[in-house]
């Protein structure tokens, strides 16, 4: 398929936004517009390896203020598949101590005649406080411990694409919950789509008041892991943490680690997700994060096709 | 305007919990103080007269904690434009916390505050002064000296007095002088990195929180000094349940603790800060609706003492940051009477002499300024704010005397404020006299 003849159609009427803040704000149908987006554009890519130009002449900005190699690459590359030019701004902290405010430094860029901010902070609610502070489209890339809309997307997408089906299954998301935007991202969007979302880790990491929102509290992975259809395998946060929330990484491995005996244990044809970078050996075993049960690499690919979707739909509607 | 001679404030209803009084009657002022009621000034031409008729006339409002951030801050606030403030916003006096830059421990400190707040010439200002030498926590401050200076309090607000041992002393030494400690309670360890009430909201919002426990386990500790020692305590700015409930408590055993509430803790709830505004980030800070709830009790059951604003000003720029780095508090000095009159009276939680009494009674005994402040008893100074109860009016930042506008409520619609404000008879605030503007003088120099 060459590029000319790709259709990719136009933005569907349904798709009002402007902004990718979070995904608690987002309704089932707008989920699925853009999970069916990704797969479109997946689908007239060649798994996104190819290029659909219907950004031409847009330009997307990257403005980082905490570090990123993984989410910046893939929405550079997303922009640039889509025919957009892209811009990247790595903000250290020290130089937004030298006084200008983070807002400052995005109407900096944004004077640029930038279409798009794809804004990565460590600071639940920046990118909302942007979005109300800057003219032009604002895609949050994570804030803190808050929200990562398009990580939950295309954890989503994978999860859908393997097993055919997001409502109706039973999803775990184990390990660091207070700490992980993943985590937030992944609750709002399953529950939406009709999964039973299960959280499980320490008690010192995993609030009860979770039960309050729907979500299942657990603490023990062995008692819910044969009820588990995807296992989301969340990173410890170790940088996040003001004091240590379990006695050692051993104890944690022991607790819950996922290794080949956990696998053995699982439903046969479960599912193991990691949003990355893992932490090989704590939260999952080399075998397991390398075995058939892993879509690990898939999500990569899908992060790319998600990211493609989101900027399509929040750019591609303007003249 | 400013009106050196005699006043006659004429056909309000006059409110004045510390005589237990509520009725229509004409004050008259004379030589700075209140001269008599059911005067008349018929055949004197030497008396202002003040239609105060569907107004209520109360006792001076008194803020006792405020912080007027000068010395140090005036890009945030200095003693004019907050002394400006408080009148505007009905306050006649107002007490000022320490936490300034340098911190207010020395009596030279405290002289040069009076001096400006003199200069300043807008409403009555008392000092309190640090526990602690240099607000460090440390040493304890020269409490004689500096209540021979003037200070009315101790207070290390800003930071608790965290050394039990120090508080205990504090407490202990500052009895010879009947000066009451003010004490902020937050145990840090508890509250690291937090900006918000650690609640469902914050682990929503994935925000670091501070427990409510936080506050409670230094408000027992200070309970347990303050009945150990005799010494007076002050709990500020009170916003937990369960504080509220351990000074209900320890006040029926007779420990001598007192307590504030800020108009905020009795309004807003941590659901505001789905916002993400730093307007909405203090500390203590919001909680949760039952905790709302029980600081209404406590207010109704007389629990609580005081209604304070915890004033604390913020220049923009400073606000305008991500939430763990824009600073704590909000501004409050006017918009605190329209909130208590929309909050707590129209919503049936209190009457208006129940109110009154903890803007004025209330704070002057806890402050041992109730021989002249805080009443309306003939030969008390004519400190006297004229509250028009029903003026519906839109808070609007701009229009605040303040010269910071870090405020969570623009944009709200309240009921009531002040129409005359009378600081040791003279009139120093008219919101009349200019419909539509801004409405009262401003001294030139004050922005």
């Amino acid at each position: 398929m060459s590029i000319d003849t790709v259709d990719i159609g136009t933005v569907p009427a349904a798709w009002t936004r402007r902004h990718l803040l979070d995904l608690e704000s987002l309704s089932a149908e707008e989920l699925n517009i853009i999970l069916d987006s990704a797969v479109a554009f997946k689908d007239a890519t060649a798994n996104c390896s190819q290029k659909v130009p219907v950004l031409a002449g847009r330009t997307c900005a990257n403005l980082f203020f905490e570090n990123s190699t993984r989410t910046r690459t893939s929405f550079s590359l997303a922009a640039r598949r889509l025919g957009a030019d892209t811009i990247d701004f790595t903000a250290s902290s020290s130089s937004l101590s030298k006084g200008e405010t983070f807002i400052d430094t995005a109407k900096n860029i944004e004077a640029m005649n930038v279409d798009a901010v794809i804004v990565r902070h460590r600071t639940p609610g920046t990118s909302h406080l942007l979005a109300q502070n800057i003219g032009c489209s604002v895609i949050n890339a994570g804030d803190g411990p808050h929200e990562h809309p398009t990580q939950g997307l295309l954890d989503i997408l994978t999860i859908r694409q393997r097993l055919g089906r997001i409502d109706g299954l039973t999803v775990a998301l184990v390990g660091d919950i207070a700490h992980s935007r993943t985590a937030r991202s992944n609750i709002w969007g399953l529950r939406k789509l009709g999964a039973h979302v299960i959280v499980c880790g320490p008690s010192t990491l995993v609030s009860e008041r979770w039960e309050e929102l729907g979500v299942e509290v657990a603490h023990d992975l062995d008692a819910i892991l044969p009820r588990c259809d995807v296992l989301n395998l969340l990173r410890i946060q170790f940088e996040r943490q003001s004091t240590r929330p379990f006695p050692s990484v051993r104890e944690y491995a022991l607790l819950y680690a996922m290794t080949r005996e956990r696998i053995a244990r699982a439903k046969s044809d479960i599912l193991i997700l990691a949003p990355g970078p893992i932490n090989r050996g704590v939260e999952i075993t080399p075998d397991v994060a390398d075995g058939s049960h892993s879509a690990i690499l898939d999500q990569v690919t899908n992060g790319l096709a998600v990211r493609m979707a989101v900027l399509w739909l929040i750019l591609g509607a303007e003249p | 305007m400013q009106h050196n001679g005699s006043i006659l404030l004429t056909g309000g209803r006059v409110i004045d919990p510390s005589q237990d009084m509520d009725r229509t009657t004409d004050v008259l002022i004379e030589d700075g103080r209140i001269a008599a009621y059911d005067a008349t000034a018929d055949g004197r031409d030497d008396v202002q007269v003040i239609d105060a008729a569907n107004k209520i006339v109360a006792p001076g409002l008194i803020d006792m904690h405020v912080h007027l951030r000068e010395p140090g801050r005036e890009e945030d606030e200095t003693i004019l434009t907050g002394t400006t403030a408080a009148v505007a916003g009905g306050f006649t006096s107002i007490a000022c916390i320490p936490n300034t830059e340098p911190p207010l421990d020395t009596q030279a400190q405290v002289e040069f505050v009076q001096h400006q707040a003199s200069l300043a010439d807008q409403c009555n200002v008392y000092v309190v002064a640090c526990v602690s030498k240099n607000r460090e926590g440390k040493e304890l401050a020269e409490m004689g000296v500096l209540s021979k200076a003037g200070a009315v309090a101790f207070s290390d607000d800003g930071s608790p007095v965290y050394d039990a041992e120090l508080m205990r002393r504090a407490l202990e030494y500052c009895r010879m002088f009947d000066k009451p400690i003010l004490n902020h309670a937050e145990v840090r360890e508890l509250t690291t990195g937090g900006v918000m009430h650690e609640g469902l909201v914050s682990m929503v919002l994935g925000l670091p929180g501070m427990p409510a426990e936080a506050e409670d386990v230094m408000t027992s500790r200070d309970i347990a000094l303050a009945e150990a020692t005799g010494g007076r305590v002050h709990m500020m700015h009170v916003s937990s349940a369960g504080s509220v409930e351990l000074i209900r408590r320890a006040k029926s055993r007779g420990v001598p603790v007192t307590t504030e509430v800020c108009p905020h803790h009795f309004t807003l709830t941590d659901e505001s800060l789905r916002t993400f505004d730093s307007n909405f980030k203090m500390s203590p800070p919001l909680r949760e609706q039952r905790h709302v709830d029980t600081c209404i009790a406590g207010l109704i059951d007389g629990t609580i003492d005081v209604i304070c604003t915890d004033h604390a000003p913020h220049a923009l720029e400073k606000k305008m940051r991500e939430l763990d780095q824009a600073p704590f508090g909000i501004v409050g000095l006017e918009t605190s009477l329209g909130l208590v009159i929309t909050r707590l009276i129209e919503a049936g939680h209190l009457d208006w002499s129940q109110a009154l009494a903890k803007m004025t009674i209330n704070p002057a005994r806890i402050l041992g300024i109730d021989d002249t402040k805080g009443t309306l008893r003939i030969g008390a100074d004519a400190d006297v704010t004229v509250i028009d109860p029903d003026v519906r009016w839109t808070v609007d930042p701009k229009k605040f005397h303040s010269k910071s506008a870090n405020t969570p409520f623009a944009g709200w619609e309240l009921h009531g404020r002040a129409d005359t404000v009378i600081v040791g008879g003279r009139v120093k605030y008219r919101a009349t006299e200019s419909a539509g503007g801004r409405p009262s003088r401003i001294p030139a120099k004050a922005r």
